[in-house]
């Protein structure tokens, strides 16, 4: 069991004349962990993340990061003891792209000059041209900024880092990058991140933990995504988790030991010529291309998802179902195709997974 | 062109003094009026009472102005302090909405984190909110230093000494030239004004050029010019 970090002690915060935004909150937070609140619009999880760093204060209850109640210390000194990434980035426009990661230790005294030099590094750490750092926050892409923001929040070391839906306002495909990209910094740096998401799928792919918070500002269910997903407390739970939760706890399943076949391939001069039988089209590296169909005269086909090393069992039905033959394509590491996967044999593979569970241990 | 070359020391000198008069109330409506709109931000009734009062200043006639000041301030007529003072009011009473427009230009997501990293509300007021309400305060501005330098020429009708002085000489003496020496000076001092303000503008705002396209920036300063066109008829 990981320590503690972060506590909720009957917390409540309570605006005038409505219903609790947070109703009696206890719960704590895993250090060097990712703590996902999920929930509806309402639910109170963003008004929960920041009466970690004091932006809202609560009605009544106490909250300790590493064993000290937050009200004991100004709230200025707190904040910079802490990370903050926001949706928007909020970055100063009228800054350079460094000086902006270089805002809290500059405010807590550090040299501009050293600073600039610890920022400069942290643009190379969220995977950003150091040549990005002259230019002002308008200059740069949605994403990019959203990587300057992880930056600035790095910039003064903090043990904990506040993150407030920092993805849900770029696009899928560089929220998918940016989902990945700070579990990898995770795995260098073990903040304890709190995480603030409406997006189950982001909470579930990002989360060590995952806190369901329903309207009204009550803690529906606190456990390990896998779980939320496989024993949802309650109706609401599982409504919230929605109607593909099935599915996507395959994602905690291991496909290690899924059989990979040899596939009927061909080069993309011989796709023209027609098949009688689906077959894989190769370039000249054995990275496929797509399928050559068997109908009118051949053809490429787009082939589906593909399946790569160390995917889960999510990945290599995924690639089954979208492939167009309804064989799964698998590669290994440099994208080069290990052999092809049958649907049914994952499927079998999902059962026997269940019945091991099943299993007294 | 021989009168003014002849006369150019006296002219350049009303100059020099016309100068002064409209600059000197520029600043200090400036220096009251900036921290006047960030009291006045947070606060509804004191916003409204704030916004109400500017625009009934700026109703009194200029003239109405210089007459009433003396008595009020004990100054003697022919004192420039009077100009100074009414010329002030105006300035205040355009810049304290500047003010609070610019203060509202900026980014409420952006004083939100920076709060959120650690700014105390002074660091927050001095490197976030100043900074980044410059291009519509300029706005502002120059719309103050336009005013004011033709407000000052009222002035003259008291025998304040500035350029206005060659209107009322060139009437009485029916000398056309005069008066248009007069009126050509001005307009080279309020174009040499603002020529000032923007290049003053570009050096302290490096990062509104960066961006590609129009800015906010932008958008806000032709609002601010809009709104000015309808004062100007009450000066």
């Amino acid at each position: 069991m990981a320590e503690a970090m972060i506590e909720f002690l009957s917390v409540t915060k309570q605006y005038q004349g409505g219903q609790p935004a947070v109703d009696n909150l206890s719960m704590s937070i895993d250090q060097g962990a990712i703590t996902v609140f999920v929930g509806p619009s309402g639910c109170g999880k963003t008004t929960s993340l920041r009466m970690i760093n004091r932006m809202v204060e609560p009605t009544s209850g106490t909250i300790t990061v590493a064993g000290r109640d937050v009200s004991a210390e100004p709230a200025a000194r707190l904040r910079r003891s802490m990370g903050y990434v926001m949706q928007s980035a909020g970055l100063m426009p009228h800054r350079t792209v460094l000086d902006n990661v270089a805002t809290v230790p500059r405010l807590n005294g550090v040299p501009k000059k050293e600073a600039r030099r610890r920022a400069a590094e942290l643009l190379d750490v969220v995977g950003l041209a150091s040549g990005l750092g002259r230019r002002y926050p308008s200059q740069l892409s949605g994403g990019q900024q959203q990587r300057v923001g992880v930056a600035r929040a790095l910039a003064a070391d903090p043990p904990v880092l506040l993150m407030d839906e920092p993805f849900s306002a770029v696009d899928p495909v560089v929220r998918d990058e940016l989902q990945q990209e700070l579990l990898r910094l995770q795995r260098e740096l073990a903040k304890t991140i709190v995480f603030v998401t409406h997006d189950i799928d982001e909470a579930t792919v990002l989360g060590d933990k995952v806190a369901v918070f329903a309207v009204g500002g009550r803690l529906a269910q606190y456990a390990a995504p896998e779980e939320i997903l496989r024993a949802p407390a309650n109706d609401f739970v599982a409504s919230f988790v929605g109607r593909d939760r099935g599915f996507r706890r395959l994602s905690f399943n291991s496909a290690d030991s899924i059989r990979l076949h040899p596939a009927k391939t061909v080069d993309a001069a011989a796709a023209a010529g027609g098949n009688s039988e689906w077959a894989l089209v190769l370039d000249d590296d054995s990275r496929p291309l797509g399928w050559a169909s068997p109908r009118d005269g051949g053809g490429l086909v787009p082939g589906g998802s593909l399946f790569r090393p160390g995917d889960s069992l999510r990945r290599a039905l995924d690639a089954a179902l979208s492939s167009p033959s309804g064989l799964g394509v698998a590669v290994d590491g440099d994208g080069r195709l290990a052999g092809v996967l049958k649907a049914e044999e994952i499927l079998a593979l999902i059962e026997e997974s269940r019945r091991l569970r099943e299993e007294p241990a | 062109m021989e009168w003014f070359l002849a006369n150019s020391g006296t002219v350049f000198g009303l100059a020099g003094q016309h100068f002064v008069l409209a600059v000197v109330p520029m600043v200090l409506g400036l220096i009251i009026s900036v921290p006047l709109a960030q009291l006045a931000r947070g606060r509804r009734a004191l916003r409204t009472a704030v916004t109400t009062a500017s625009s009934l200043l700026y109703t009194i006639p200029s003239l109405a102005l210089f007459i009433i000041l003396p008595p009020v301030l004990g100054t003697r007529i022919l004192d420039p302090v009077n100009v100074v003072v009414a010329l002030t009011i105006y300035a205040v009473a355009l810049l304290v909405r500047a003010a609070l427009d610019a203060f509202d230009s900026v980014d409420e997501e952006l004083r939100l984190a920076a709060t959120a990293m650690g700014f105390t509300a002074s660091a927050r007021f001095l490197r976030i909110d100043i900074p980044l309400s410059l291009p519509v305060l300029f706005a502002g501005l120059r719309v103050v230093s336009v005013s004011n330098i033709s407000l000052v020429s009222v002035a003259a009708l008291l025998g304040v000494g500035n350029l206005g002085v060659l209107f009322t000489d060139g009437l009485q003496r029916t000398f056309v030239t005069e008066v248009v020496v007069g009126i050509l000076g001005i307009l080279v001092l309020a174009l040499l004004m603002d020529a000032l303000l923007v290049l003053l503008e570009r050096a302290l705002t490096p990062w509104t050029r960066a961006a590609a396209g129009p800015t906010a920036g932008s958008a806000a300063r032709m609002a601010a010019m809009t709104e000015t066109r309808i004062h100007e008829g009450a000066g």
